[in-house]
């Protein structure tokens, strides 16, 4: 079934404020093998410039997309998740994300396609402070599949 | 906030250096935990074949962020990243076995841009098949 076009343009509120813990950026850079000590030591942050230890570039994925779980499951719209797959995903930085940043996600409906019976969904992530300065804006594509169940994984 | 290599140093075609990032159930467990997606698809066997696929795969986001690591370790500073886009084309299928699969990852200097910023495009491969599309990353050079 065709989403509704009229959702494009569509934009939720924003999320409350994810406190990024230093801990967490540790478990991440750890998850994926990243020793880079930016990651995992204050000092080293400070000596290359920066407040604090910063987040690995995809480490904030995992605020953005629980923020588009408002549009995800926005019964409104009706996208079927269970055949939901990730397309394509970019993000553009302001700055790097800081231990003690405190996050707002605001979500947002780009564009709805319909190709070969599957639902392509865009939304876009804005990722602002606590002082309200942008921080990165995240892009996911979405593809609901129309016949096969998924094949890739979000 | 700038990063060891000279934007002076590098040409269209200059080669970061490539690197080889092996991934096991266990990392796919781990990383599920650090990222917050537990999609089974990405742990349980089962689940897999019965969605159609081959096998377990690793979660899109896990080699995403592998992939940068070329571009992070080349900067030192994770900070001169200032845009990164991938396009998922196929899964990293990732057996339950002591091996896993390895995801091969190289990238290149594509276009000198304004602003001391260079955009570095990756090819990301595993089991010989290219996984992600369109990987583009614009890197702030010092």
């Amino acid at each position: 079934m065709a989403l509704d076009q009229s959702f494009v343009g569509r934009s939720y509120p924003p999320t409350d404020p994810y406190e990024v813990g230093r801990e967490k950026i540790r478990e991440f850079a750890v998850a994926v093998g990243d020793a880079n000590p930016a990651y995992a030591d204050p000092e080293a942050a400070k000596a290359l410039g920066h407040p604090d230890v910063l987040a690995p570039p995809t480490f904030v994925f995992a605020i953005t997309f629980k923020a588009a779980g408002q549009v995800i499951e926005d019964p409104q719209l009706g996208l079927d998740y269970s055949r939901v797959v990730h397309g394509d995903q970019k993000f553009a930085y302001t700055r790097p994300v800081y231990a003690g940043d405190r996050l707002t996600v605001t979500s947002t409906i780009e564009a709805i396609k319909s190709l070969a019976g599957n639902d392509i969904l865009d939304i876009r992530g804005e990722v602002h402070d606590a002082a309200g300065e942008h921080v990165v804006t995240a892009w996911t594509k979405l593809v609901s599949r129309a016949a096969e169940p998924a094949a890739e994984g979000v | 906030m700038t990063a060891k290599i000279a934007y002076d140093d590098v040409e269209v075609g200059t080669e970061l250096p490539a690197q080889t990032f092996p991934v096991t159930r266990a990392t796919l467990v781990q990383y599920a935990g650090a990222s917050g997606d537990f999609n089974p698809i990405h742990w349980n066997e089962k689940f897999a074949v019965e969605v159609g696929l081959p096998d377990v795969i690793a979660h899109g986001m896990f080699t995403m962020a592998e992939a940068i690591r070329v571009v992070t370790d080349w900067t030192v500073d994770p900070a001169a990243v200032v845009e990164y886009g991938v396009r998922f084309t196929k899964p990293v299928v990732v057996p339950n076995d002591d091996k896993g699969a390895t995801i091969e990852v190289s990238a290149k200097v594509a276009a000198k841009l304004d602003d001391k910023q260079v955009r570095v495009d990756l090819l990301a491969k595993s089991a010989d098949q290219k996984v992600l599309g369109m990987s583009r990353a614009v890197v702030r050079l010092a």
